[in-house]
């Protein structure tokens, strides 16, 4: 062979290497490319709605000295229950705004543009602080009263103040009213506790998402009270007792079919069977939580059944060998050992029940709800259907509600899933 | 009494029996007469005795009983009411059931001043906090009368006969219980019988879940030609009034299919290629410590609220696209093909990745090495040995992927169009049968009518179509595992 042939072989070979190794490259590109695009996809998401949210936390406030004037509150003096309620507090609010700007009595535009600085709930503000202490009947104080949807947006940013007057929300009069409440130092920016204490409203700066929160709360708990205790006897049953027939088939196919079962058709059900079926009250938690039930039921069952499956055969063998029964064996052996694997299955089945929305709708959680719910039979919503209702609003304010609902869902959900990863760290036993 | 307290003293009374029959056993059971079974399913058999057959009567009655009321209520009103539309009729129904709810606390001249109407009667229904329009006719306070005496009779009924049951459940097993009972073998029998009942829960809902929609389906295709809705292109519910001649055509399921079709099409275009790529790197390449971190989060796009991304979507994506696209002159709609198959692109990718990675971990070595040993590098070996071996298992994954996009709801309800479309423009917006079900079923019809009932037959289609695809999928996944196991 002659020598120019082998060199001649080997650039082609090399050649040929060459191009290989960069396909190799190439091809390993493409999965770190994957990975990172996934990265990304989290990133953006999360970037996405933090930013859109944060500013829901916080709620600026206007700080007005209020004369609370018994002439006009308790004229006879009773100080009793009724009489402070019955007031009507709208008075107090529009002379304050009114002598914080000097305005004059028969200037009725500007009183009313006025009156738009602060929130339709400022009567109620007040209204409870007289109530919760009758002794500042007479006097005259500073109080912190809830600012209106568009000086909030202004004070945080949200409002171009180089829009031309027509089309701002905020009038060059009010603009000027706020700058200089803003260098009196009379402008606050709180942590916005109504976020967490009030239910709905049509006003954002008064919407609060505790009526969605109590019923996903209801909700859990009917899911865990009603699928748990079901989806484990069902998984025993099928790993530890059931008989090889068609039965038992058919109950595993379903089982298996009913977890990618659309959620959307869960809520059909519900609405067809549970509402027009059973006549059970639309709205209420107990309704959605069966539904989620029977939504989360099938995971469940494939947890515990994996769990249960992965207790070795010589526990069992031991404890029948010794005379348990086989109920006892389960009972007092195998199922305790499969606990943590159970509940990090339950677990995942309660997160995913907790931000599903679909099924919801069907049953009309869909609502409008300002009183906190006091049984699971009394209308209630849900985090992700208050997110749904507030993503679906006009109005600008709860655009940044709807980021600080989801950032609640979010870290909701965050905590329940750190807590499985907390139990199967601590529990995860290999045998 | 009601169902939910009648329930708790069941309970205690079963607890109650459980320790009368613990005792009790201790009692018998002697040095030279040893018991059979521990003291403690002794109780458990006296507590099962006491409370199972209550328990089941309760529930039963639960699910009967308004049932029963409703349609005998139903039976009695005025023939001039049950000449009316459904809808009118429901109508007076819905003021009876809100009415029979209060009424019991009125007195009779209370009850007098509603009959008569007028502002009093409207003061009282202030004041009692009854939730009506107007003021009632006679027939309905009637039948609301009726309706809550009916309950309170059902109501009492239920407590004596369940109270009853449990005194003698109580006796029997007082009677039956000695020292040579076998309480644990009958115990477990019982208990065995639960295990098995509480498993076929998901039989049961599944035949729910038919029974629910197919009935409510078929009172649909009474009204719209079964032709009509699956071959119709047109999708506009709004202008057919029910039972009208010239309605067909205006329930066209082919839009909504095709608008389904083309996000999910989009949407695996997304998912499949991200997808799959990732799960060969993590499972053929990445070392221990990159999967310690990919995986989880995989993991994370899977657990995010799908609420969550459609809120992404509406907000954030969807705009950033328009704006994208008006950048380089193309008129993106907010709520685009594009945007919402992307997103929903995203949520799937986990769906895809994690079942193709263990699909990939399941093809054993030996497939690999021979390939090794014939020179191949491992990209090559990948693609010509170890994907097309586990390419029926990808196959099923990608399917399961379709079936989660075809039945997912709140990305497209929030990013998606309204307005039925058949278009090819992915920049133009589209609508989802998950969408159109919502929106049939959230706003103020009426139950009965077809606009509502087409939800179902929608519903129906998402079904079947869904568990067509989740049979196909599982089995191939199934029989795949198997052949390498």
């Amino acid at each position: 062979m002659s020598t120019a042939r082998t060199a001649e072989k080997l650039s082609a070979s090399t050649a040929l290497v060459k191009k290989r190794r960069a396909a190799e490259w190439r091809f390993r590109a493409y999965g770190v490319a994957a990975i990172a695009f996934c990265f990304l996809a989290i990133l953006v998401l999360f970037t996405s709605i933090i930013s859109k949210g944060y500013s829901a936390f916080q709620q600026t406030h206007i700080i007005l000295p209020v004369t609370f004037d018994a002439a006009l509150i308790d004229p006879d003096g009773k100080k009793d229950h009724d009489t402070l309620i019955a007031f009507d507090y709208q008075v107090l609010v529009k002379k304050s705004i009114a002598d914080a700007l000097k305005l004059d009595a028969g200037d009725k535009p500007s009183r009313k543009r006025a009156m738009d600085l602060l929130s339709h709930a400022a009567d109620t503000e007040l209204r409870d602080l007289v109530v919760a202490d009758p002794s500042i009947i007479g006097q005259t104080k500073d109080v912190s009263l809830t600012a209106s949807d568009n000086v909030d947006a202004l004070i945080k940013g949200d409002i171009d103040r180089s829009v031309p007057e027509a089309d701002r929300q905020v009038n060059d009069k009010q603009l000027a009213w706020i700058d200089d409440f803003s260098r009196a130092g009379k402008i606050s920016k709180d942590f916005n506790t109504r976020l967490f204490t009030a239910g709905a409203s049509s006003q954002p700066e008064t919407a609060g998402l505790w009526v969605a929160i109590l019923g996903s709360l209801y909700m859990m708990a009917t899911v865990i009270l009603v699928s748990v205790p079901l989806g484990v006897a069902a998984a025993v049953y099928l790993e530890e007792f059931a008989p090889k027939n068609r039965w038992t088939d058919l109950i595993e196919v379903n089982v298996n079919n009913l977890a990618a079962v659309p959620s959307i058709v869960f809520g059909l059900l519900g609405l067809a069977v549970f509402i027009n079926g059973f006549g059970l009250p639309r709205s209420a938690s107990l309704v959605g939580g069966l539904v989620l039930s029977l939504m989360t039921l099938p995971t469940i069952i494939i947890a515990t059944r994996a769990a249960l499956g992965s207790i070795p055969p010589s526990i069992s063998q031991a404890a029948l060998g010794v005379g348990a029964s086989k109920m006892q064996t389960i009972f007092h052996h195998i199922l305790p050992l499969a606990i943590p694997g159970i509940l990090t299955g339950t677990i995942i089945g309660l997160v995913r029940a907790l931000g599903e929305t679909a099924p919801l709708l069907m049953i009309g959680m869909v609502a409008f709800i300002v009183d906190p719910p006091k049984s699971i039979l009394e209308p209630a919503t849900a985090l992700p259907i208050q997110i749904f209702m507030w993503a679906t609003s006009a109005e600008r304010g709860f655009a940044a509600r709807t980021g600080a609902a989801t950032i609640v869902l979010l870290l909701f959900s965050f905590v329940m899933n750190a807590g499985a990863i907390y139990l199967r760290r601590k529990f995860e036993r290999r045998w | 009494m009601s169902s939910g307290n009648l329930l708790i003293l069941i309970l205690v009374l079963s607890v109650a029996a459980y320790f009368v029959g613990r005792v009790r056993a201790g009692t018998l059971g002697s040095k030279d007469n040893k018991l059979h079974s521990l003291p403690s399913y002794h109780g458990f058999y006296f507590a099962i005795a006491t409370g199972l057959l209550p328990i089941i009567l309760l529930v039963l009655w639960m699910v009967a009983s308004s049932q029963l009321i409703r349609m005998k209520i139903d039976a009695d009103l005025p023939a001039e009411v049950k000449a009316l539309a459904v809808g009118d009729q429901s109508l007076s129904v819905s003021a009876i059931n809100s009415l029979a709810s209060k009424i019991g606390d009125l007195s009779a001249a209370q009850i007098d001043t509603l009959r008569s109407g007028g502002d009093a009667a409207t003061a009282l229904m202030a004041e009692q906090k009854i939730a009506l329009a107007s003021a009632p006719q006679g027939f309905v306070i009637d039948a609301a009368l009726q309706k809550a005496s009916l309950l309170r009779a059902s109501s009492i009924a239920v407590t004596l006969f369940c109270l009853a049951l449990a005194v003698l459940g109580f006796a029997y097993a007082w009677m039956k219980d000695n020292v040579a009972f076998r309480a644990r073998n009958t115990v477990e029998t019982v208990l065995r019988y639960v295990l098995m009942a509480a498993s076929s829960v998901a039989v049961l809902t599944t035949i729910g879940i038919v029974a629910s929609v197919l009935f409510e389906s078929i009172a649909f295709f009474k009204s719209v030609p079964i032709f009509s809705f699956l071959f119709g292109t047109v999708w506009d519910p709004r202008f057919s009034a029910a039972g009208s001649t010239g309605s067909s055509g205006q329930f066209g399921l082919l839009p909504l299919l095709w608008g389904t079709f083309f996000i999910t099409i989009v949407a695996l275009a997304v998912a499949v290629p991200v997808g799959l790529t990732a799960a060969i790197y993590m499972a053929e390449y990445a070392s221990s410590r990159v999967r310690s971190f990919a995986k989880p989060a995989l993991e994370v796009l899977a657990g995010i609220p799908t609420i969550v991304y459609g809120f992404f979507a509406l907000t954030t994506f969807g705009p950033f696209l328009q704006n994208a696209g008006a950048n380089v002159g193309l008129t993106i709609s907010p709520n685009s093909v594009l945007s919402a198959g992307f997103v929903m692109g995203v949520m799937i990718i986990p769906f895809v990745s994690s079942l193709s990675d263990d699909i990939l971990s399941a093809i054993p070595n030996s497939l690999r090495e021979g390939s090794y040993g014939l020179g191949a590098t491992q990209s090559e070996t990948i693609k010509k040995v170890v994907l097309p071996a586990a390419l029926p298992g990808i196959v099923g994954a990608v399917l399961l992927a379709v079936s989660r996009a075809v039945g997912e709801t709140m990305i497209v309800v929030l990013a998606a169009g309204i307005a039925a479309n058949l278009t090819i423009n992915p920049f133009q917006p589209v609508t989802t049968i998950t969408v159109k079900i919502v929106s049939q079923l959230t706003g103020d019809l009426e139950f009965n009518s077809p606009q509502t009932l087409v939800a179902f037959a929608l519903g129906l289609t998402l079904f079947i179509f869904t568990l067509g695809l989740n049979v196909i999928a599982l089995s191939i996944v199934r029989k795949y595992r198997e052949q390498y196991e």
